[in-house]
């Protein structure tokens, strides 16, 4: 086969590299680059090595204390909405309609909370909670509950998680639906014929079929919530004291607040690093599930 | 096990109140008895899978009673009857073995552990399933899925009848003649009422003592594969039986001849009775009329080409407007495309408006 060399194919892609290049690449190597140097005005730079970083995984300074009090905090927010979003979800899922106009109605009420900019969440529970002018908080605290997401720690992270679950259980609800309308009709009339249970259908039939678009739904609400800013930060700002604080709130303010451009650059990339490590662990896990469905031939 | 009447039953998709004609399921009434193996044959969309899913309870008729021996079973849901299904795909559930896939259906109803370990081992060297026990029923292929929705229902000993909706839709064809034998040797050790839907004739004709064939929602006819052939009760068992199908043609008919394009077909039985004003038609299958060097009395065609099909061969003639098809006896060769038709006049059958007319001796 005779190919025709032509150079003149890379000018094809030079506009896709050039737009990489600036959007991503030379931005993370800024920001590699910060991470190993220490700043001072004027544009002054003094080489620091790993230091940053060796600041920030040791929990005995002020860095690695605040790193690691965020990054528990994270983990235990992720770990809480995914308790409940994720059987929540599956519950609206199943009690959801199957035909009939009431599935669009549905899908409609589902998705409304999905459209909402980050920050209007945010700005909605936070006049929401209020006990002055709030209807939750002030309905709260008429009823004897002393509620107040200011002040007490207890009831910021409540708020927080309450409207996270709001905003995003949707989003499971929506693709276990998804999972449970591709299950054929055969299955369920199988099953009523073996004479299963309600509870027998769900664990035989409807759990494992779901399986796939659940560790979707798991890996999606990890990542968002690992990574969640806005809304604490509407409602809370990361209080009381630093109780809310998550990872992104505090980068925030070592970069912003304080401008240090080095110990927010480590961070930033250890957090970055996090998530593509948990990313690859959720990708692998998926793809060796897709494996093993495949029947191998020969078998029987 | 057990003997299935269907009383005047009927069912329409659109409710009872729907003009009779759209029926999915015309009424119908019949026996089934213990023990037979029967097929529901008719291309899609004549009613036979509506008929199935009326017996097995995942659809309640809109009119008329099924009763399983005698006992009026209508109005209970699929648990309570006792009926096993095996459905055109596999269905198995993935998370569990082939044992435990098999134990399925005896756990749910709370069979003790000594006794569903029985049952399984039973059946699974029934099925040859035996090697795969222990197997994640998931990564087998699809006969091997296919007989585990077989073994489901018949582990439970109380099943009243098995009802099959086209399973060998998914097996491939080498593994279709084992999976068939196989379950006709399973209807012969365990004396169990089968029914089968299928819109393969072979599968039919081969797996049932009476095939039910049906057309347009309603049973055309009821026998055995000898019945069916030798004797078809309607035009369309006529040509979707056979292959090729039966000859049908427009013919006038009075007293013991029947007249075609002019030419004269002698009949072995009497027709004086006719219905004034019905479509009057012959049928005769290939293997009945023989192509011939054209002659004088004979009623002539122009053949059109042969089919060799092996052991045998058959013509695709043309007399006037109408096709024909007709066997090739070994030796024939015609002279140009004229030919004659030889008919054996036994085996001519009347139809007035697509049903068999008995003639009078």
């Amino acid at each position: 086969m005779d190919k025709t060399v032509n150079q003149k194919a890379w000018f094809l892609v030079l506009p896709v590299f050039l737009v990489v290049a600036f959007s991503a690449i030379l931005p993370l190597m800024t920001v590699v680059n910060y991470s190993m140097q220490d700043t001072f005005g004027n544009n002054q730079f003094f080489w620091n090595g790993v230091g940053w970083f060796k600041e920030l995984l040791d929990p005995s300074t002020d860095l690695g204390e605040r790193f690691f009090a965020s990054l528990w905090r994270n983990l235990f927010f992720s770990a809480v909405i995914l308790a409940i979003e994720v059987p929540l979800g599956i519950v609206v899922a199943l009690s959801m309609p199957r035909q009939g106009w009431s599935v669009a109605a549905c899908l409609v009420i589902l998705a409304l909370p999905l459209l909402i900019p980050w920050n209007v969440v945010g700005t909605i529970w936070q006049i929401f909670g209020r006990p002055d002018i709030g209807l939750l908080g002030y309905a709260l605290n008429n009823i004897g509950i002393n509620y107040n997401y200011v002040s007490n720690e207890f009831d910021a992270w409540a708020t927080v998680i309450v409207m996270d679950v709001w905003h995003w259980t949707s989003l499971v609800a929506l693709l276990c639906y998804a999972g449970l309308k591709s299950i054929p009709e055969a299955y369920y009339q199988a099953a009523q014929i073996d004479g299963a249970s309600r509870w027998a259908v769900f664990t035989a039939i409807q759990l494992p079929k779901m399986n796939r678009v659940l560790l979707i739904a798991v890996l999606l609400r990890f990542m968002d919530s690992f990574m969640i800013y806005t809304e604490p930060f509407v409602v809370t700002g990361g209080g009381p004291g630093n109780s809310t604080t998550f990872i992104s709130i505090e980068l925030v303010k070592i970069a912003l607040g304080q401008f240090d451009l080095g110990k927010a650059a480590a961070l930033s990339l250890v957090y970055n690093l996090i998530i593509i490590i948990v990313c690859w662990i959720f990708y692998t896990v998926m793809t060796n599930a897709g494996a093993e469905r495949r029947p191998d031939k020969g078998v029987a | 096990m057990a003997r299935i009447d269907l009383v005047d039953l009927a069912h329409s998709y659109s409710g009872n109140a729907a003009a009779a004609e759209s029926f999915a399921l015309k009424p119908v009434t019949m026996t089934w008895r213990q023990g037979g193996a029967y097929a529901l044959l008719g291309p899609s969309g004549c009613g036979k899978t509506t008929l199935l899913n009326l017996i097995s309870g995942i659809v309640t008729p809109s009119r008329g009673k099924i009763l399983f021996d005698g006992v009026d079973i209508t109005p209970l849901s699929t648990q309570k009857r006792n009926i096993a299904q095996v459905f055109q795909f596999p269905v198995i559930y993935d998370t569990m073995t082939v044992g435990q896939n098999l134990a399925f259906p005896l756990k749910n109803r709370g069979v003790p552990r000594a006794e569903i370990d029985r049952r399984v081992a039973e059946i699974a060297q029934l099925l040859d399933l035996t090697p795969f026990l222990a197997r994640k029923a998931l990564r087998l292929t699809a006969d091997a899925k296919q007989k585990i929705s077989l073994g489901r229902g018949l582990v439970r000993s109380d099943v009243a009848a098995i009802l099959f909706d086209e399973p060998l839709t998914v097996i491939d064809p080498e593994l279709k003649w084992q999976l068939r034998s196989k379950l006709k040797a399973l209807h012969r050790a365990l004396d169990l009422t089968m029914i089968y839907v299928t819109h393969d004739q072979t599968e039919a004709l081969t797996f049932a003592d009476t095939v039910v064939v049906m057309h347009d929602g309603r049973v055309v006819q009821s026998g055995t594969p000898a019945e069916l052939f030798d004797k078809p009760a309607h035009t369309f068992v006529g040509y979707f039986i056979g292959s090729p199908g039966m000859n049908i043609v427009p013919a006038e008919v009075s007293g013991r001849e029947a007249r075609i394009d002019g030419h004269t077909i002698a009949l072995n039985r009497s027709y004086d009775r006719l219905p004034p004003g019905a479509k009057i038609e012959i049928g005769v299958r290939p293997e009945f009329v023989d192509v011939a060097p054209p002659a004088p009395g004979l009623l002539a065609a122009d053949i059109e080409r042969i089919d060799d099909l092996g052991r045998v061969r058959f013509a695709r003639v043309r007399i006037g407007d109408a096709r024909f098809s007709a066997k090739v006896p070994p030796g024939f060769s015609a002279p140009g495309n004229a030919a004659g038709l030889v008919f054996d006049p036994s085996h001519v059958h009347v139809y007035a408006d697509s049903l068999l007319v008995e003639g009078t001796a």
